[in-house]
């Protein structure tokens, strides 16, 4: 029997994964592949408690499922622009590592 | 369903990416299981197909070596670390005290066969303003990637 608690734990599981990816990792491009999985986390738990929510008509929530899709593409526009400056960082500075980035470093 | 456990962990930037695709296929059939096969075909088309695609085009692109010959700051690792590990604890524990956590799904008498409907009905119904912002939102991104990775002629 599955409950509603395995896929949170799932999700919370995925997102430790993607804040520690964040935290340790020094790549910028891992670190943005890392926020995709955080962002991927919240859409789990969001779908698990659509499908926990069942309304009169038998179905599924759809609010949650809606907010998903918002979710998504906002995180497709944001993994674009994301990576477009980092191409932009690249030809400026020759690096992608965040160590040799610090300019704004007092 | 752990397989995701994985996937920061390897060094190399494309051994990352294509198992942040496996880990991406693992959370559409999760969806899948959850009767939101909208959601989860939806998923294996943006994550799995273009948002990867594009990470990989941009791994080539750069030509990022695997980090390696870089001493770790073994200080600044165990602080990551350790509240990362301090979040999913909370996490845990905020879940271990959740009363319906402990439920089973409930029994769906509906048919979720036409789930692109019933989400389009909502989406268009409720929500269309959020989705003609959200369609504005894209376009702007689109353009500002556009003039940002454009050259600037000197």
């Amino acid at each position: 029997m599955i409950t509603l608690g395995d896929y949170l734990i799932v999700s919370g599981i995925l997102f430790a994964i993607g804040f520690a990816g964040v935290m340790l990792r020094r790549n910028l491009i891992i670190i943005l592949m890392s926020l995709e999985l955080m962002l991927n986390a919240a859409n789990l738990s969001l779908v698990a408690f659509s499908r926990f929510r069942v309304d009169s008509t038998g179905l599924p929530n759809y609010n949650a499922q809606v907010f998903v899709f918002f979710i998504i593409t906002v995180a497709a526009a944001e993994v674009a622009v994301g990576l477009a400056i980092l191409v932009a960082l690249y030809r400026a500075r020759q690096t992608t590592d965040v160590k040799d980035i610090s300019s704004l470093k007092f | 369903m752990i397989f995701g456990a994985a996937v920061v962990i390897n060094r190399n930037p494309v051994a990352s990416a294509l198992s942040l695709v496996m880990s991406f296929l693992g959370l559409a059939a999760l969806f899948m299981s959850l009767n939101a096969c909208f959601i989860g075909i939806i998923q294996v088309l943006v994550y799995a197909g273009a948002v990867m695609v594009l990470f990989l085009f941009i791994v080539m692109l750069l030509d990022v070596r695997a980090e390696k010959g870089r001493q770790i700051n073994w200080l600044t690792s165990t602080a990551g670390l350790a509240v990362a590990l301090i979040l999913l604890g909370e996490i845990l524990s905020v879940v271990g005290h959740f009363e319906i956590a402990h439920k089973a799904f409930p029994p769906l008498p509906g048919s979720t066969v036409d789930d692109v409907r019933n989400i389009g009905v909502v989406l268009f119904r409720n929500y269309n303003l959020p989705f003609q912002i959200v369609g504005v939102l894209v376009l702007v991104a689109t353009i500002g990637v556009v003039l940002l990775s454009k050259r600037e002629p000197r």
